[in-house]
């Protein structure tokens, strides 16, 4: 099963156990690098990349800015299309809905409740598997790296590729020992090479897929105009999740709106180049509603708030929700490469982790008050985001929230995490050099006010906060004799 | 819908409209799309030759109907072959067992066919794309998922547009569709590209030239 993510320590000391794993920073170094650089060039390919950049931040802030008009028409359109709308609160009531509606479908004693998934952010977020799993029902994670973590008994360590703290031997050693728990065994004399292991997880899957009765996905975008949902991946365990099984129940954020069909001619330029550096991912599958005679029966969509309104709730923290998990942010971040993915304590690592964690969660506990600091703010990840959001203002934005918390209910211990994850990140050599140059850089690249769309009213009246004149190493300095 | 579910969406509503007060609320919707509609005008289908090829699809070109049959019969690694509505006699090999998805083909029956062969909705020269909308000759998704080896057929120059932005006017928002870019690939173990997971290991496109 894969673990849940209680009890995490506060980022500083969980990242430290991981910079002494060795094998865990070469993996996420070479890994890191190699996308970084084949990112870039993907990206090169498109001179008016800016334009597109500019245009998914608006589209999206548009989208934020009339939210429930775009639910309410998106609800309508599903609805029209012959699918089911759920609304969730938080977790637990998308947790309760997706049991319901998997129970509803059937089964019995001797054909025990399954279901096969599509890898999802939301489902991880909401801990869906461990509470289908308390029910006595088995979620098969079948993207491939999702399989190694579930096998492994492990947690994802980054947004695109999860397993990515793992090398082929280890892989090779997991689906040796754990598949036939699963499943169907791996192959006799299975091999590391990754042609071999890809061979094993087909093999494994094909069943599963083949008599799967229920999936349960995500989305990367739903159009509001036409009740659309939009699923990007390569495998094709995707495509066998959406289109094989009878009933299909998709758990979505609010956030992933985008108002019309056209709009997805700026995302499916900018997510498949920002994610995997690819033109275009081999696989996109578009599906409204139900189809009469091809794919799945029964559809449902359930609405995931847990968090999300109150993140739009605050004017400068909001912008987080433009994200549409390409993970570049990730890759260009010295902090995420040295302390990993689990140092977040998340399904969301890395830059965006940082930011979005403390607001969906609120900054209770140490973990969450330690976020914000885990940054050298060198800004880097600002101009690796496709949708432009501007990390490093919210870290200094969730900085403040945190020590004025701190403050109002004598929160010393959160205090103290925070500085520690502070401390992390600016006593890392790479991570400080990188924060010594790069913030003047980032510094330049902030509009004064943003100039179109719906953000222009929600700064109309106001100048955008200016990230601090003075390196990190100065604020630190000044804030903390 | 029961009591609660009702307040669940209530009250998310309400907390949207709580936190998004400071929204304009005049209908000023207009987002600045100051981007290109498409990166190259001319020489299309050769972009998309080029572009199916960088990401490991196989490539053909056929200058008329039957030069299709004699590629099909060339590509297939045995005679199963699923033949979806609306694909034209003309390109199936005389040596292939063309199975219809009349009745409609369970998976199992599926997983056991050698190939399926099928025409497209249009293709995207600058992503080295083909979508797929189940109009005539693509058949439902099911066909084209479970076999291991997909032949695609695409019109050309007719099919084929230059970008993204030029093919999502072109489509039926409410057809299911399924745009392929390459066979089935993952990056997964330590970032190496595998051709073939739980896709079609194999895709092969045939290029056809006009008015033939
Ligand atoms: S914050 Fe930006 S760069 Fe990071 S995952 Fe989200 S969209 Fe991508």
């Amino acid at each position: 099963m894969t673990g849940v993510y209680v009890g995490m320590p506060a980022f500083p000391t969980a990242a430290r156990a991981a910079t002494r794993n060795a094998q865990l920073r070469a993996n996420l170094t070479r890994a890191t690098h190699t996308i970084r650089d084949r990112r870039a060039r993907a990206v090169a390919e498109l001179e008016d990349w800016e334009g597109l950049r500019q245009a998914g931040k608006a589209i999206k802030d548009e989208t934020l800015a009339h939210l429930d008009d775009y639910l309410l028409q998106l609800e309508a359109k599903v609805t029209e299309a012959g699918g089911t709308v759920h609304w969730a609160r938080d977790a637990d009531e998308a947790n309760r809905i997706v049991t319901e509606l998997i129970r509803a479908t059937g089964g019995s004693d001797d054909q025990p409740h399954e279901v096969v998934k599509v890898k999802s952010m939301a489902t991880q977020e909401i801990g869906l598997n461990e509470h289908l799993a308390a029910e006595g029902i088995s979620a098969y994670e079948t993207d491939l790296a999702e399989l190694i973590v579930q096998l492994g008994d492990d947690l994802p360590s980054h947004i695109l590729v999860p397993a990515i703290h793992k090398n082929r031997t280890e892989i090779r050693d997991i689906f040796r020992e754990r598949m036939g728990e699963w499943g169907r065994p791996a192959p006799e004399g299975l091999t590391d090479t990754p042609a071999d292991l890809a061979e094993a997880a087909r093999l494994h899957l094909r069943e599963k897929f083949l008599r799967a009765k229920v999936a349960v996905s995500g989305a990367n975008f739903m159009v509001a105009e036409t009740g659309t949902l939009v699923v990007l991946e390569s495998e094709g365990n995707g495509r066998m999740c959406l289109t094989l099984p009878e009933t299909l129940i998709s758990v979505v954020g609010i956030e992933k709106i985008v108002p019309t069909w056209r709009d997805l001619e700026v995302f499916l330029q900018l997510l498949p180049r920002s994610s995997t550096a690819e033109r275009m991912n081999p696989y996109t599958t578009m599906w409204t509603g139900t189809h009469e005679g091809d794919g799945p029966k029964q559809f449902h969509l359930v609405l995931l708030d847990n968090g999300r309104t109150q993140t739009l709730a605050d004017e400068v923290g909001r912008q987080a929700l433009r994200c549409i998990r390409c993970s570049a942010c990730l890759n260009v971040c010295p902090v995420y490469e040295r302390a990993g993915g689990h140092a977040y304590g998340s399904a969301y690592p890395g830059p965006i982790g940082a930011i979005l964690t403390p607001q969906l969660r609120g900054t209770a506990s140490e973990l969450d008050a330690s976020l914000p600091y885990a940054s050298s703010l060198c800004g880097a990840c600002f101009e690796a985001c496709p949708v432009a959001i501007d990390i490093p203002e919210v870290l200094l934005h969730l900085r403040e929230r945190v020590g004025r918390e701190a403050k109002e209910h004598g929160g010393h211990r959160l205090e103290r995490a925070a500085m520690k994850a502070a401390t992390y990140a600016m006593t890392h050599p790479a991570v400080y050099r990188a924060a010594e140059n790069a913030a003047v850089r980032a510094r330049k690249l902030i509009p004064k006010k943003v100039p179109f769309g719906a953000g222009k009213a929600w700064t109309e009246t106001r100048d955008l906060p200016e990230l601090p004149e003075q390196t990190f190493r100065q604020w630190w300095k000044e804030t903390h004799r | 819908m029961n009591p609660t579910a009702s307040s669940a969406r209530e009250e998310i509503l309400a907390r949207i409209r709580a936190a998004s007060g400071d929204a304009p609320s005049t209908d000023a919707r207009i987002i600045n799309r100051d981007y290109l509609a498409a990166h190259v005008e001319t020489d299309l289908v050769d972009l998309l030759a080029e572009n199916l090829t960088d990401y490991r699809a196989r490539v053909y070109r056929a200058a008329a109907p039957a030069d299709v049959a004699v590629i099909v019969a060339g590509l297939l690694h045995g005679p199963r072959l699923v033949v979806p509505d609306g694909v034209p006699d003309a390109w199936i090999p005389a040596e292939a067992t063309a199975l219809r998805d009349q009745p409609a083909l369970d998976p199992a029956t599926l997983d056991l066919t050698h190939a399926v062969l099928t025409g497209c909705a249009l293709a995207i020269a600058e992503t080295g794309t083909i979508v797929l909308d189940g109009g005539p000759g693509q058949g439902r998704r099911a066909l084209t998922l479970v076999p291991d080896h997909h032949i695609c057929v695409v019109r050309c120059p007719e099919q084929v547009v230059a970008s993204i932005p030029q093919a999502l006017p072109l489509l039926d928002p409410t057809r299911p569709q399924t745009w392929i870019a390459g066979p089935s690939a993952t990056s997964d173990i330590e970032l190496d590209r595998v051709e073939g997971v739980h896709g079609p290991r194999l895709l092969d496109v045939i290029l056809l030239a006009a008015r033939s």
